[in-house]
């Protein structure tokens, strides 16, 4: 019988063929974890636990607490290095790399066909490579760094099918907060999306992995796209060689089929507090803001940073908001830099920001006040994510973000003259 | 193994944010507790006691894999969570730390506030006092009992550094 991705991967770690509801232990290809290293790893120590499974299937990214905001999280920093040095891990990339997420992609430790759990509910993102990947929590974590393996329950499918292509100024975001408002927060509970058609075999990798982070606000356990050309090339051009091209199979079943037209998507917001509030930018037009956030592991690559530079050229940010660039990583940062682009976005007013989360978890780095409204190309808006409970965050791709903040109030890009 | 406690009512799409905001991540357990639900329900971690049970819709526990989430709905001394639904990772983090999350059809129109109720964590019958039909939960599966019965992974990983020592 025919296959979906995530069924195919799971068979081809145990080693046997799996079906939807079978519950497996399987091997784990690789875990990242951010500062989640810290109470993972403490609890192996905790228990006389003092190797982990292979240390060199484990890459830990210091990204949410970084530079460091507190004395406490400082130290908490310096025992996640002594740590790494214990436990013999190789691929420990400290605060000047960037998110975990971009890291992993950017660095060749995502492959197609893997199975990957990290410390973060976005760990989803690598499924743009054909991986099935998920987030855990700690404790899972600790089990996995102790044995090299979890339970699953194999998930059904559901399957997207994009067909069209994105009118100027219309971004994978959009496609993603659309899906959103038409089929609800909680459409994909414990599916594996797969996104299929003609759209997507010519989705850029970086519009792919904002569709695949996006996936677990809808519920999603995986959110996979199929290895094509793109995916191959890419992992080439880092030196990673021999990917499996995986593609589900032509009779692979599928619980659910959507189908979007993306040429009809404008630029879309997502209302506060839920992902799934999702109206066309041209409604919510002339709402005030107050900050505007570019960045995050949704949207923080060097395509996103070019969308709001190319907006923001000669223009200035309204003087009544403050335009927070995060680049997702440092070769992204680079990149920007050299590209002129940090320029552009400073000289029109923006506040360029080291490469990491930032304010999106409401930790530190830019957080709202109470009354305060946002513009943010990260992917959640519920009620105090970013600081003040009395506070709103409408989502939005980098174009609306880079509009709105020139506007002073939320604005189609379209609308930018 | 049976529960039996009070009934706190909650409804659809109660989110991590919501459970523990982002700026108590790394507050010691007792204190970032006292701000569980705080900006739906200002006064329920003080008004929690030990054996309370939390009803509630549809996703519960949707948005991050912070732990702390389930920890400090834990360490209030809520012995299960019934929700109509839950979010993967969420359930799985419930699951891991030992917290019984049990999935209930229509449970938050079944359990009203403050009822008595009481739960058969073996064949998943829930009893609410003064109503006589059984209310049922989907059981839960011998791969997450395994987890709850150990006390969690904790449990699990001391077993381990015990067995080492022998």
């Amino acid at each position: 019988m025919g296959q979906t991705i995530a069924e195919k991967i799971f068979s081809h770690k145990i080693g046997r063929q799996v079906r939807v509801g079978d519950f497996i232990t399987a091997p784990i290809d690789r875990v990242m974890c951010h500062e989640g290293f810290f109470p993972a790893a403490s609890k192996l120590a905790a228990n006389n636990i003092d190797r982990i499974w292979d240390p060199q299937r484990v890459v830990v990214v210091l990204d949410h607490y970084v530079p460091s905001p507190t004395e406490k999280m400082a130290a908490v920093h310096t025992q996640i290095r002594q740590m790494v040095e214990r436990y013999g891990i190789e691929h420990f990339y400290g605060e000047r790399e960037g998110i975990c997420h971009q890291v992993m992609i950017e660095r060749g430790h995502v492959r197609p066909g893997e199975l990957i759990l990290g410390t973060d509910s976005h760990t989803c993102t690598y499924g743009a490579l054909g991986a099935a990947a998920a987030g855990i929590g700690v404790s899972e974590m600790a089990y996995v760094l102790a044995t090299g393996e979890l339970w699953f329950q194999v998930p059904p499918s559901v399957r997207i099918d994009l067909t069209g292509r994105l009118a100027d100024l219309v971004c994978a975001k959009d496609v993603s907060l659309v899906i959103a408002g038409r089929l609800g927060a909680e459409f994909a509970q414990y599916r594996s999306l797969e996104f299929a058609g003609e759209a997507v075999a010519a989705m850029s990798l970086s519009s792919r992995l904002v569709l695949s982070n996006m996936s677990v606000e809808f519920g999603a356990k995986f959110g996979i796209f199929p290895v094509d050309h793109h995916v191959v090339d890419y992992l080439r051009s880092i030196g990673v060689e021999n990917s499996y091209p995986i593609t589900p199979d032509d009779d692979a079943v599928y619980e659910n089929n959507h189908r979007f037209d993306i040429s009809e998507i404008e630029p879309m917001v997502a209302m506060p507090h839920s992902v799934d509030r999702v109206a066309c930018v041209r409604d919510a037009t002339g709402e005030k803001i107050h900050q505007a956030f570019l960045g995050s592991c949704t949207n923080g690559r060097i395509e996103d940073l070019r969308v709001a530079a190319g907006l923001l050229r000669g223009r200035k940010v309204s003087p009544s908001v403050r335009m927070l660039v995060y680049p997702a990583s440092a070769l992204v940062y680079r990149q920007a830099m050299n590209e002129g682009l940090l320029r552009i976005l400073s000289e029109a007013g923006a506040i360029i920001c080291p490469p990491s989360c930032g304010p999106c978890f409401g930790s530190h780095g830019g957080l709202l006040g109470p009354g305060e409204t946002c513009i943010a190309s990260n992917n959640r808006n519920f009620k105090g994510r970013m600081g003040s409970p009395d506070a709103s965050i409408y989502l939005a791709s980098p174009a609306t973000v880079a509009a709105s903040a020139w506007k002073g109030a939320i604005c189609d890009p379209r609308e930018v003259l | 193994m049976s529960i039996e406690g009070r009934a706190w009512v909650f409804g659809h799409n109660i989110d991590t944010d919501a459970i523990l905001p982002g700026r108590y991540l790394s507050a010691p357990l007792n204190e970032a507790a006292r701000h569980a639900f705080e900006s739906i329900a200002p006064d329920w971690a003080e008004a929690v006691q030990s054996g309370d049970i939390i009803v509630a819709g549809r996703n519960f526990g949707c948005g991050s894999s912070r732990e702390n989430a389930p920890h400090v709905i834990k360490h209030l001394g809520i012995a299960c969570i019934l929700a109509e639904s839950y979010a993967r990772i969420f359930l799985r983090n419930a699951i891991a730390i030992g917290l019984p999350a049990l999935m209930v059809n229509d449970v938050s129109s079944l359990i009203m506030p403050m009822d008595k109720v009481h739960v058969d964590l073996d064949t998943g019958g829930i009893q609410v006092q003064g109503v006589p039909k059984v209310i049922h939960a989907v059981p839960l599966h011998p791969q997450m009992k395994l987890f709850i019965e150990a006390g969690g992974i904790e449990g699990i990983l001391k077993t381990w550094g015990e067995r080492k020592h022998e």
